[in-house]
Formats: C-alpha cells, structure tokens, sequence
C-alpha cells in the first residue's frame, strides 16, 4: 500500500497535580485584571504539528504515539499527551 | 593509580569550563572536557554533566541531551557505582535520562533566578557529600529558570533517603521564602537508591574559590573533595 502524508497535531500539558505558573499569570494578572472574571482557569502547554508518510490514518497514530512514549516527548511524571487531529495532508 | 573526571560538553553547555577549571586548579584532580558525541567511559573514574542550556532547553530541558550517546556511556558508569553527577541543566538531563526520579518544572516565579542561596544537607553518605554533615549550611549559587522539583511520589524519596539538599535559610529553617523556585519541600538536590548518582540545582563549581564568593566561602570544595573521597574508597 502507498504511503500517504498525514498531519497529526498534538497537546503536551502539565498534570492537574503540577501547578502552571503560566496558565495562572495569564488567568490572573491579565484576564481577570482586565475585567474577564468570568475566566477561571487557564492551562498553558506546547503544541506540536508533525506531518509524515503512513499507510493510513490509524497507523500515522499509532507512529506518533509510539515515538512520543519511546523518546519522551512528553515526560509522563509530568505531562499528559494529547492527539489532537489525524488528517490527510 | 590517577583520578580522572569527565566534564560532557554539549553543544550549548556553559558551566563545562568552569568545573573543568574547579577541579583541575583547585581540586587538583585531572579532568577532561569532553565533546558529548566522544565521550568513552572506560577512560574515566567519574563523570560530571555541566550547567548550561543543552540544545538550547528545546522541547524541555535536558530532554535533547538525554538520548545523547554519552548517556548510554554515562549509564554504564551508573551501574558499575562510579559517580554520575549532574548540575543544573546536568540535573535535568539526569532526571529526563531517568538516572534520577522526578522532573524539573519552571520556576514558579515564572523567571530565571540568578542568587546566592542556603543549602542544607540532608544525606552525607553520596559519592557527593561524605565530606560535610547532616545540616550543615552551605552558601551556594544558584542560576536557572527550571528548577522547580516535582514527583508524584515523595514517600518513596523520603523512606529511601534520597533527598540530599534543600533549600534553608542560613540557620537551616526549611521555609517557603528559602525555597526561591517552589520546588516540592525545598528540594535542591536528589540521588538515585546507590547514592552514586546526584542531581542538583545549585553551582558547586561556581563556589569553590573565597574570590568568587559574597561570603568568602568556599563550600563548593565539599562537593568535589567528596566526590574523590569516594572514588578512592571504590578504587582502594
């Protein structure tokens, strides 16, 4: 089968238990600052768009979940992974 | 037979000719600065990862640097009981490498703090401090934006003895105000259960000459004077 280009879009954010001094300074010293009270929490991460060549679209997250786990591309004492999007590109 | 120490250079490395210079003219210990991709351990009684900002802090801190062939050397060192120490960005690379439990997080001030602060020992049995005692206070330097140490299992720390430094006040009280990164209970300094490898935020090597020090100490010594003390005793 061909291979084929995928963009797969992932999330790496802090665990609820690791505070997040950037989402906080956001929520607090800006938003609620400049009257958005109704925003209560903000939770900052990293963003990453990865395109590559799969046989299809299970196997393009199968590839990225496993090179994510295996190289720590996220630190699990820390951090949860989360794919956001798998799409033909 | 001679010691001799290994300092990794990685590209981005900063603190490596500092602690070459430490142990070489004040230590007086043969050390070699090594480029990360030529490290061979068998050459060597112990290694040490530098400060610095390995591959630019990219991804996270240390993150790059740990799956660098001089880790896997690194590694072999571990096992064998030589020491491994890490300081500052070495520190996080040991932690990602997992030689060490626990990670660093951003300081929780949000900035990179540059200060002389107060570090109490809590374990002087390591291959860094058996040449200082329980509660001793050292003045120390540190210098970093991600320093803030996290685990989610402190019980296993504490119950093995692996906290080796917090952050104190100069009469060694473990206050909030004395922990400038918001690290888990003041935590500066960490070592694996064979306390042959030690992971810590503060400068040793920028603390070993009176000139350099606000205080005229020169507490850095212990660290290094400990860490030959210990290979001898592996070596002897």
């Amino acid at each position: 089968m061909p291979l084929q280009e995928f963009e797969v879009e992932i999330t790496l954010m802090n665990k609820p238990a690791a505070r997040d001094p950037i989402g906080e300074t956001i929520q607090k010293d800006l938003l609620a600052k400049k009257g958005y009270d109704i925003v209560f929490n903000v939770r900052s991460g990293q963003f990453l768009r990865i395109n590559l060549k799969a046989a299809g679209e299970n196997e393009a997250r199968k590839i990225v979940e496993k090179m994510c786990n295996d190289l720590r591309i996220f630190n699990p004492v820390t951090q949860n992974l989360t794919i956001l999007k798998v799409a033909r590109s | 037979m001679s010691i001799k120490i290994a300092v990794i250079q990685f590209p981005g490395a900063n603190c490596d000719l500092d602690t070459v210079h430490v142990l070489n003219n004040v230590i007086n210990v043969e050390a070699d600065l090594v480029w990360h991709n030529h490290f061979k351990e068998a050459h060597y009684d112990s290694v040490i990862l530098p400060g610095g900002f390995a591959f630019g802090d990219y991804l996270r801190a240390g993150i790059i640097a740990a799956h660098s062939p001089a880790i896997d050397q690194a590694k072999i060192m571990l096992k064998d009981g030589r020491p491994v120490i890490g300081i500052c960005n070495g520190f996080q690379i040991l932690t990602e490498a997992q030689f060490l439990p626990g990670a660093l997080l951003q300081n929780d001030c949000l900035k990179f703090i540059c200060k002389w602060v107060n570090l109490k020992v809590e374990n002087n049995t390591t291959a860094l401090t058996n040449q200082m005692k329980i509660d001793d206070v050292l003045a120390i330097p540190i210098a970093h934006g991600e320093g803030r140490y996290y685990t989610d299992n402190m019980k296993e720390l504490e119950d093995n003895n692996q906290i080796v430094f917090r952050y104190s006040t100069e009469q060694g009280e473990l206050t909030q105000e004395a922990n400038p990164n918001g690290s888990l209970a003041n935590i500066a300094g960490i070592c694996n259960l064979e306390q042959n490898c030690i992971g810590l935020m503060p400068h040793p090597e920028r603390a070993s000459e009176t000139i350099l020090s606000p205080k005229s100490t020169d507490h850095g010594k212990l660290f290094f004077n400990s860490m030959i003390e210990f290979i001898k005793r592996r070596i002897s």
